[in-house]
């Protein structure tokens, strides 16, 4: 049935089809409205046989999750940013038991500077914790992509994180279509726990593992994630059939076929991308976009297999790793040297830092110059290089020239200049 | 007992080390006085050939507390256990010690995990299964401290068994925020002006325990198990959140022979310095007085950790001590 609701909104109504048993909570932005309105939901009996927490910490609420989710429960909880970092232990804590809990990221920057705004570097800094991390383009994929991760996470026993964006997805209202609770039912099964804390049949989890056996723990961890490959796409059909809608999959290609140069992103940019690339090509451009909406397992062979016949890359991506660059464009750069070949040229854009708007403008320049042969290596799409000149100069003058994101605040009048350097 | 224990037991040679003590474990006590560990129906939660040190209280307290547990429940607990001793000398891969279902997830968390798991218990409806949460005193008062205040603040029903052996044994004897003022430790060695652990305004636990007002709070020692398992018996007649404090001598933190466990567990009652009582919502409802009482040195000198402070160059630290133990005396009505 079709609504009008904010990304958050529908998403707490996703969950709640789902049934879950457990949901601890503690507050962050973007994510807060999702948890709050699974509140509602459980207190006015909406949502019946749920026991719901808010409880201390984020940390407390992975942990919370990790106990619920071993005694046989269908768990969820949603966090963000800093709440992530504060839960981190627990979160690779969780995987390494093999908890089949599911989290919505509400994709926000990571502090300092303390910034509430979008981009995925949240996302990244979990990386490589063992837990599937699914991207979501719309609040209609949100939607969708909730339900099957109950159902993936279950059958694999691993957590899955399912990556929406802070405010673009999470506090916009957008066209989305509920799906029926029958329809729910029918595709996603009663959870039966592969390990249960059960006194009828008592068990140990979490001994210690000593070097006799660890790596054969951690590459089964390895194993999982890859099986989960061939478990989403065929998901994602199932999904599809019964839904009518196709809304899951590893990636999603837009005019990449046969496109020369092919875009590459996750999340809620692909919105704009597809904008931009359905003007370009009335224009005779040769572009398209790689959506990947699987990020762990990393889809190497779907990737490959999209951007074999391009000739150019542009990796778009809200995060990087200071120090080293791109993280998406070096693991396609990785994948693809090893199974396409060298001749694909791959370009590293990094953009949408702390939520810095992406305009379909500065896209198109990317384009331009790709399409022109200028496109640099590493690009950071709108940086003001004035600012940062300026800033530091200030640092080689003086050794005592004062925390940087207050300088650059000032320089560009945000705050007042209290202090003058 | 039944006919079948009975003959077994009957079968048995009986041991009289034990006749004229307070020591329990007994058989030549009547029945009733007995405790579970004496009976040959106990449901060894713990089972033996666990790796603890010998003379580990923890490994002691914790079996008496669990199967104690065990039997008021039917044997229907579900046990959550942070990093630390008890976890390692339990689980060496591939083998485990428990009998009953257990998870250990991380140090600081384990509040909270009994939490979602007595939270998954009332979603399902399930009234019979308990949950036990258990730690060392770091995972307790330090790292699992936010936890655990959660825990009491949203009364969830966890009975948290904190095993109080002063400091982080686990990871070779360093100052945790319940190691005892002048303590040697490995982070607070005696050297310096102020030798050893220094004398803080303290964390004790119980006490911030009962200022959740949680329904109970009690103090346990090993060298009374009757009155451990009592406290047990009790906080599992009671919903909600409940805390229990054992105090566990560790022969190797301690610096003390592994045969003078139970001795020095009572010391430290005598003393004043381990005060044991109970306490229901808040309120302090029952002192275990002190039978005889002695000096706190005829404590302290059995344990390496404390050597500097029976030095007359650090007769100020005994006196803390001293002044510690009275006033432990007088707030818990011990005598």
């Amino acid at each position: 049935m079709l609504h009008q609701m904010s990304g958050s909104i529908a998403v707490a109504k996703a969950i709640a089809l789902c049934r879950p048993d457990v949901i601890p909570c503690y507050p962050i932005t973007p994510q807060t409205h999702i948890v709050e309105h699974l509140s509602v939901l459980v207190k006015s009996g909406q949502l019946e046989n749920c026991s719901y927490e808010n409880v201390e910490s984020e940390f407390a609420s992975m942990s919370f999750c990790i106990g619920a989710s071993a005694t046989g429960a269908r768990t969820y909880t949603a966090t963000a940013s800093q709440g992530l970092l504060y839960m981190m232990e627990a979160v690779y804590n969780a995987s390494g038991l093999g908890l089949p809990i599911v989290m919505t990221l509400g994709n926000r920057a990571i502090g300092a500077p303390i910034n509430i705004w979008n981009d995925h570097s949240d996302a990244m800094s979990v990386r490589d914790a063992g837990w599937i991390q699914l991207f979501v383009e719309s609040n209609q994929q949100a939607v969708d992509v909730h339900i099957q991760a109950f159902k993936l996470a279950e059958a694999l026993s691993l957590p899955v994180m399912v990556n929406m964006d802070g405010f673009i997805l999470t506090h916009a209202i957008t066209r989305v279509d509920l799906p029926d609770p029958e329809q729910v039912d029918q595709f996603l099964p009663p959870f039966v726990a592969r390990q249960k804390l059960d006194t009828q049949s008592p068990l140990s989890i979490g001994a210690m593992v000593g070097p006799d056996a660890f790596t054969e723990v951690r590459y089964l961890a390895h194993h999982k994630q890859k099986e989960a490959l061939a478990m989403i796409e065929q998901q994602a059909e199932e999904f599809s059939d019964i839904f009518g809608r196709d809304s899951g999959g590893l990636v999603k290609s837009y005019f990449a076929d046969d496109a020369d140069i092919i875009l590459v992103a996750m999340g809620s940019v692909i919105g704009t991308m597809q904008d931009l690339v359905n003007d370009l090509r009335d224009e005779g451009y040769s572009v398209g976009i790689l959506s990947l909406r699987s990020f762990r397992p990393f889809p190497a062979n779907a990737i490959c297999n999209a951007l074999k016949n391009a000739s150019q890359v542009i990796v778009f991506e809200k995060s990087f790793a200071v120090g080293m660059g791109g993280i998406l464009a070096s693991e396609i750069h990785m994948a693809t040297q090893r199974y396409v070949g060298e001749n694909l040229k791959i370009k590293s854009v990094i953009g949408g830092l702390g939520g810095r708007t992406i305009t379909k403008k500065s896209l198109r320049k990317l384009v331009d110059n790709a399409s022109k042969g200028e496109l640099d290596d590493e690009v950071f799409m709108d940086l003001d290089g004035g600012t940062v000149i300026r800033e530091l100069n200030r640092q080689q003058e003086d050794q005592s020239s004062g925390p940087i994101a207050e300088n650059i605040l000032r320089d560009i009048g945000v705050v007042s200049a209290s202090k003058t350097h | 007992m039944t006919r079948k224990a009975q003959s077994a037991a009957d079968e048995q040679t009986v041991k009289f080390y034990q006749t004229g003590t307070f020591t329990v474990g007994n058989r030549l006590l009547d029945e009733e006085f007995r405790t579970v560990q004496a009976t040959q129906e106990r449901s060894n939660s713990i089972d033996s050939g666990h790796r603890a040190c010998q003379g580990c209280g923890q490994a002691l307290g914790a079996r008496y507390a669990l199967d104690t547990a065990m039997r008021v429940t039917d044997n229907q607990i579900i046990a959550a256990n942070a990093t630390g001793c008890l976890e390692v000398f339990t689980t060496p891969y591939p083998e485990t010690a428990w009998s009953i279902p257990w998870i250990h997830s991380l140090f600081g968390n384990v509040a909270s995990v009994a939490s979602g798991i007595a939270a998954t218990l009332k979603a399902k409806g399930d009234t019979t299964t308990r949950v036990i949460a258990q730690g060392g005193d770091g995972g307790t008062t330090d790292i699992g401290f936010a936890c655990l205040s959660g825990m009491f603040d949203r009364n969830d029903d966890v009975l948290f068994i904190c095993y109080d052996n002063g400091g982080y044994m686990n990871t070779g004897v360093q100052r945790s925020s319940a190691t005892p003022g002048g303590a040697r430790t490995s982070t607070t060695m005696p050297v310096g002006d102020h030798p050893g652990s220094s004398f803080t305004t303290g964390k004790y636990l119980p006490a911030i325990a009962m200022a959740h007002e949680i329904p109970y709070v009690a103090t346990a020692s090993v060298h009374d198990l009757h009155d451990l398992e009592r406290k047990i018996e009790k906080a599992m007649t009671f919903r909600g959140a409940r805390y229990i404090q054992i105090d566990v001598p560790c022969p190797l933190g301690w610096g003390s022979e592994p045969s003078q466990t139970i001795k020095l567990a009572r010391l430290g009652v005598q003393s004043g310095l381990v005060p044991l009582f109970e306490a229901e919502y808040g309120e302090l409802s029952n002192s275990t007085k002190i039978r005889y009482q002695v000096p706190v040195e005829e404590y302290l000198q059995l344990q390496r950790r404390f050597a500097h402070v029976l030095k007359p160059a650090n007769v100020d630290q005994l006196e803390t001590i001293r002044a510690l133990a009275e006033k432990n005396i007088k707030r818990y009505r011990l005598l």
